[in-house]
């Protein structure tokens, strides 16, 4: 690891001050900063240590959303009554991650800036656009098993690793951050970054701004909710592919469904064009497989990804199916 | 370089630091304490495994200013039924997972206590579910055994339990 | 009273459940400093350029060492069947005396420093150029043009009976199949660390070895300096599985690190360090055909593999060894094939050959049942040999059938509905599947002394090493009862090439080789005591040796000089070609597995395991079964998720880690049922077979068995992804 400098933040003020010098970087839980520092992916000049900074509750909104201080450890979000009963695809995808350890010391503002666990990304001796820019791409040709099928481009087909932003995706949740500048809310649709031209840049926070907190709104649907995570051990492990969704069905109908993914594309991928063919049409395994079949008929597959394309389907209608028979009919 | 105060098993530690240390080589290297592995110093298989005010995290990827102010307790400062039951149950063999093991199994039996639910826990918003061998199983999961002493540590645990 | 059996406590387990156990990079020497490597990331060539400026400007670093500054180091000797420490070579490369690269991970650099944290630091700013010259890398790729492999002392490359692919070819029934494994890593928890101190022209070693008398060896002739010079310690080693078996350059580079600047020198290898500088298991393909009559009777096994080596070391695995011995067909053919690459060469990962090899026949069999229609068990037992099937031979033991009958019973085998997919639960596909576990049993020779002393007390002394298999429960369970004293009486010594030598732990076969000199060695005592009660009267050890006022009796079996050492290779190695020319010696055993496998996203997982084996006489039950889970859990990785990427382009690892490279965690895990039929192998001392690798081989077939039986899917090819089941 390089050397760098190391500041402690009692409260925002003095973050945002710290990070202004150049080559800063905040550091919340480290689960995923020091092991790149490590890697040497990572090289800031100064650290700014957020990990004291109050913005460690999670408080029950009026309209019935949830506030969560963005130095919530995951563990204690996951643990917690209200997300477990009001958004438990939430809590699952939060369980489904990393381990309990991890879990404990991550945060769910570091969580949303995790980053690619794609091979040639780890590699300092490999080509990667997002690593490097304009040195290629090593994945391409390379061992792709990990990497994404939607939302790639020809630079880049690394995979976002998150789970628990697959389901804070499906909840429209809202990311809160604060600079110098001021305060901004960025629905979390907007946060992340497709790699396009440009991998390097993976979502639109700037340099110098502070994740602070995380919205949840209310979202009914999500009491029926669940997150199944698909990968290569039962424990402990990225995901090949994962399903957030949420159901209700009414009458044997469609009527609200949420779906999300993770492992299949280069941000956590909201599952749009599902939702829109399955809202209104019957809760049948049918038609779960043809919600499914048109959200991934732009999957851009490699040969070592291919398989998640029928693998993504077919979690696609399982997760909905145990939802259907959870539903209140 | 700087001077930093760690809490660890009870008594305060001066020591003087870079900061890219972590914890886990502030524990090994400047206080002597070996009782805390490193196996891949990645966050990949939990043998550093401490308690920081009574939470398992890895030491590896926790700078040691970082934990400046917590209670850091490690395998020499346990004194607990676990460990006597790991030898009863053969959960070890080379013994480098062993420290990490315990030390996660002590946190997890607190966090079961609490209430907090894991991947295996099927209804959510039961109150606390039972500790079966498939929740232990999910929650030790972050500590790897390569001998493969798993069965022997789920014993182990449950004896304890 | 006998504790041999008893399922005592290992007695090391609270100095590991404690933190006490210090592990060989846990020695704070005075003065000591930290080494760090660099790594060549090409495959081969030449370094053109290699700027340390930056490195060395980095506070507190003591010294750069690359090819440019480096003290000089003798070679590695030539490996020689007259001198067996000559195989503890990992590789041939000299490290830093040259400036040609062979693999990709070659140490080109150390960095010592005041702490590990600035040696780490500093080798990441070491900047190389190099001149690449042309590489093969690609195993699959070189595969068609493998060589068959020559004979060695051990195994011939090749061996045949009758004409077996003529017999394939008028058989009423055949399979002929291709089956492909991946590289695998050790991933031993501890990484390879080496604590180094020189004090003039002495060196001293903590070191995480499996083979403390060979380093000792090696590190005399690397560094030139008398073998009594050297003395190397390793009292506890964070797991091995072979991987700890031979001299890889973070051990020698250590104690040139410490050579090179005077201080004691610590060197922990990163996770990714052990990846790229410590070989592991090679990639296998594998051409299994069977050919049988109707009613089962085998009369065609071919089994050939390719394997590879690599061009600066490494070594042949014996994929098809148990090919040999498992089943009474009437032609046979086994032949295996070798390609070199331009890769960290292999070495030997726990059952090499066998736990690969096994998978292939095994999975081979249970395809010929399914085509024959027969149970596979039955098919198994249709051709289970009275004597070596290749050339008639004795087996030494066999208890085949016997494993087979109490497993089956145990397993519950009656209930599995022959029909591919016929067992469901819920959105579970239950499939159960057999396979049998094969390796052969050897051992090496051992010196040790035993010493009775007048308070009934008695000390054992050998320097072999302890991983985590209870070599000092183990032989403190045999002296006891070889001496009739009390198991807590017996307090064993080990781990310290001070002491008696012993073998290194590899081949199952340290505690065989341990308990034969230490089983001599208490006779001597025994007779010693007799005789001083002639003289003296008494009863008991305690009154005879008080009476006779002798404070202890001490005997030895084995010598230490030079001349002691190469008298027992020789009486070794006849004994070993003797008594290969008489018996097939082998432990052996049969795994049960029941997996379920997610109908809709083909996800497996392992819900019951039972394994039956015959390791001869069991010495503590307790450790025992957690050896055989070990090697069952290993194998589970094995068969579903371990692989070792080597990207084709490069030859570089591209998973040199624990978050990648997947191995088994608890939730893979099911409880996994171990039975022993505990009857001595005649032809071993006290009967007892080794126990470390027999666990692993077999459970990738079984496993592969299991799933298509749940699906109908034949998956030949792993690790046994859900991708492949889907």
């Amino acid at each position: 690891m390089r050397s760098f400098s190391y500041v402690s933040a009692p409260d925002v003020e003095s973050a945002l001050t710290a990070i202004a010098s150049e080559g800063a970087k905040f550091l919340g839980g480290g689960t995923n900063l020091v092991d790149l520092m490590r890697e040497r992916i990572e090289q800031p000049e100064t650290i700014v240590d957020i990990s004291r900074l109050p913005l460690t509750e999670i408080e029950e909104l009026p309209d019935g959303g949830v506030r969560i201080g963005a130095l919530v450890r995951n563990s204690h979000l996951a643990a917690h009554r209200v997300i477990r009963v009001r958004y438990p695809v939430l809590a699952q995808a939060i369980l489904h991650g990393a381990s309990a350890q991890l879990r404990n010391m991550a945060t769910v503002g570091g969580n949303l800036l995790q980053r690619t666990r794609c091979l040639y990304f780890y590699d300092e001796a490999a080509p990667c656009n997002k690593r490097v820019p304009g040195s290629g791409c090593g994945a391409l040709g390379g061992f792709a098993r990990n990497t994404a099928i939607l939302g790639t481009s020809e630079h880049c087909v690394a995979t976002h690793p998150s789970d628990m932003a697959v389901a804070l995706t499906l909840l429209d949740a809202t990311i809160e951050v604060e600079s110098s500048r001021g305060t901004r809310r960025i629905p979390i649709a907007d946060f992340h970054c497709l790699p396009g031209e440009t991998p390097d840049v993976e979502t639109v926070l700037a340099a110098d701004e502070l994740i602070t907190a995380v919205e949840l709104p209310p979202v009914p649907v999500a009491r029926n909710s669940r997150y199944r995570k698909v990968r290569d051990r039962a424990s402990y492990a990225f995901a090949l592919v994962s399903v957030a969704a949420a159901l209700e069905v009414e009458d044997g109908v469609v009527r609200t469904v949420r779906l999300a993914l993770g492992g299949v594309g280069t941000k956590p991928w909201r599952a749009r064009e599902a939702e829109r063919v399955l809202t209104g049409t019957p809760a049948t395994a049918d038609s779960f497989r043809q919600a499914a079949d048109a959200e991934l008929a732009a999957a851009v597959t490699l040969p070592d990804n291919a398989f998640k394309t029928g693998l993504a389907q077919r979690t696609i209608v399982a997760t909905l199916r145990q939802l259907t028979e959870g539903s209140p009919a | 370089m700087a001077e930093i105060t760690l809490r660890i098993n009870g008594s305060a530690e001066t020591l003087d630091v870079q900061p890219q240390v972590s914890l886990l080589d502030a524990l090994r290297e400047h206080l002597g304490l070996t009782g805390t592995k490193k196996g891949c110093d990645q966050g990949a298989c939990g043998a550093c495994t401490v308690l920081a005010d009574g939470e398992r995290i890895n030491s590896c990827l926790a700078l040691a200013m970082q934990y400046e102010g917590r209670e850091i307790t490690t395998i020499e400062g346990l004194d607990h039924p676990l460990q006597e039951a790991f030898v009863r149950a053969d959960g070890l063999q080379c013994g480098y997972c062993t420290s990490g093991q315990i030390c996660s199994a002590v946190g997890m039996l607190a966090e079961h206590k609490e209430g907090a639910p894991s991947a295996a826990t099927e209804d959510l918003e039961a109150a606390e579910e039972e500790l079966s061998d498939e929740e232990i199983r999910e929650r030790m999961s972050g500590n790897l055994c390569r001998c493969g002493a798993y069965n022997g540590i789920v014993s182990a645990i449950k004896e304890v339990a | 009273m006998t504790v041999v059996g008893a399922p005592i406590d290992r007695v090391d387990g609270k100095a590991k459940t404690t933190g006490a156990a210090r592990f060989a990079a846990e020695y704070a020497l005075p003065g000591l400093a930290h080494a760090a490597l660099v790594y060549a990331n090409i495959a081969r060539g030449r370094i053109t350029a290699l700027d340390t400026t930056a490195a060395r400007a980095v506070p507190g670093v003591l010294a750069v060492l690359t090819h440019q500054n480096s003290p000089t180091v003798k070679p590695a000797p030539k490996v020689s069947m007259l001198n067996l420490s000559t195989l503890v070579s990992g590789t041939q490369v000299n490290y830093l005396q040259t400036d040609e690269v062979h693999f990709d991970g070659q140490p080109i650099a150390v960095v010592v420093a005041e702490t590990s944290a600035s040696a780490k630091e500093a080798a990441s700013l070491i900047r190389t150029e190099y001149a690449a010259m042309e590489s093969t890398v690609d195993f699959a790729a070189a595969e068609p043009d493998a060589k068959v492999q020559p004979n060695n002392p051990l195994m011939r490359g090749e061996e045949k009976k009758g004409d077996a692919e003529k017999a394939l070819s008028e058989a009423d029934v055949t399979v002929d199949l291709r089956f492909t494994t991946p590289p695998h890593a050790h991933n031993a928890l501890e990484p390879h660390s080496t604590t180094a101190v020189w004090e003039g022209d002495h060196l001293t070693v903590y070191d995480a070895t499996q083979s403390i008398d060979w380093v000792r060896s090696h590190l005399a002739v690397r560094f030139a300096v008398p073998t009594g010079n050297v003395r190397v310690l390793a009292p506890f080693v964070g797991g091995g599985f072979g991987g700890k078996g031979s001299v890889w350059a973070g051990t020698l580079l250590a104690a040139l690190a410490a050579r090179a600047t005077g201080r004691p020198v610590r060197l922990m290898l990163t996770r990714e360090g052990v990846y790229r500088t410590v070989g592991g298991r090679t990639a296998s393909t594998q051409r299994v055909a069977l050919g049988a009559d109707r009613d089962g009777k085998l009369r065609a096994l071919i089994h050939a593999s390719v394997a590879r080596t690599g061009r600066v070391g490494g070594m042949p695995e014996q994929i098809t060894s148990q090919s040999r011995h498992l089943y009474d067909a009437e032609h046979i053919l086994v032949r295996q094939s070798l390609v070199e690459l331009d890769l960290l060469p292999n070495t030997f990962m726990r059952a090499p050959g066998e736990s690969i090899g096994t998978f292939a026949v095994e999975a081979a069999i249970d395809e010929l049942a399914a085509e024959l229609g027969m149970d596979p068990i039955a098919l198994r037992m249709r051709n289970e040999p009275a004597v070596n099937p290749m050339d008639g031979k004795k087996f030494a033991h066999r208890m085949l059938r016997e494993a087979y009958t109490l497993g089956a019973e145990k397993f519950g085998w009656h209930e599995r509905t022959p029909e591919p997919g016929s067992m469901r639960d819920g959105r579970w596909l239950v499939g159960m599947g057999v396979a049998s576990a094969y390796h052969p049993a050897n051992r090496f020779a051992a010196n040790v002394t035993v010493r009775l002393s007048a308070d009934g007390t008695v000390l054992v002394r050998c320097g072999f090493q302890e991983m985590g298999m209870g070599g000092a429960t183990a032989q403190a369970q045999i002296a006891a009862d070889a001496l009739g004293v009390p198991f807590e009486a017996v307090r064993v010594e080990y781990g310290d090439s001070e002491l008696p030598m012993s073998p290194g732990a590899g081949g199952s076969m340290q505690t065989a080789s341990i308990a034969n000199s230490l089983l001599e060695a208490c006779e001597k005592v025994k007779h010693s005591v007799q005789a001083l009660a002639k003289r003296t009267g008494g009863e008991g050890y305690e009154d005879i040796l008080r009476r006779a006022n002798v404070p202890h009796i001490e005997a030895a079996v084995g010598s230490d000089t030079r001349f002691g050492r190469i008298a027992g290779q020789a009486r070794f190695m006849t004994n070993f070609l003797l008594e290969q020319r008489r018996w097939v010696k082998a432990a052996a055993g049969v795994q049960f597995c029941e997996v379920r496998v997610d109908r809709d996203t083909g996800e497996i997982r392992v819900s019951r395991w039972l394994g039956v084996f015959d390791i001869g006489t069991v010495i503590n039950h307790k450790m025992a079964s957690s050896q055989l889970r070990g090697g069952i859990v290993m194998g589970l990785g094995m068969a579903l998720s371990e692989e070792t990427l080597i990207d084709p382009r490069t030859g570089r690892i591209m998973n040199p880690s624990l978050a990648e490279y997947h191995v088994p965690v608890h939730a893979d895990i099911p409880p996994i049922d171990v039975s022993f039929l505990d009857d001595p192998d005649p032809t071993m001392p006290l009967g007892l077979l080794g126990a470390g690798e027999l666990g692993i081989t077999g459970v990738a077939a079984a496993v592969a068995n299991a799933i298509h039986h749940a699906t109908g899917n034949r998956v030949r090819e792993l690790p046994i992804t859900l991708d492949k089941v889907l």
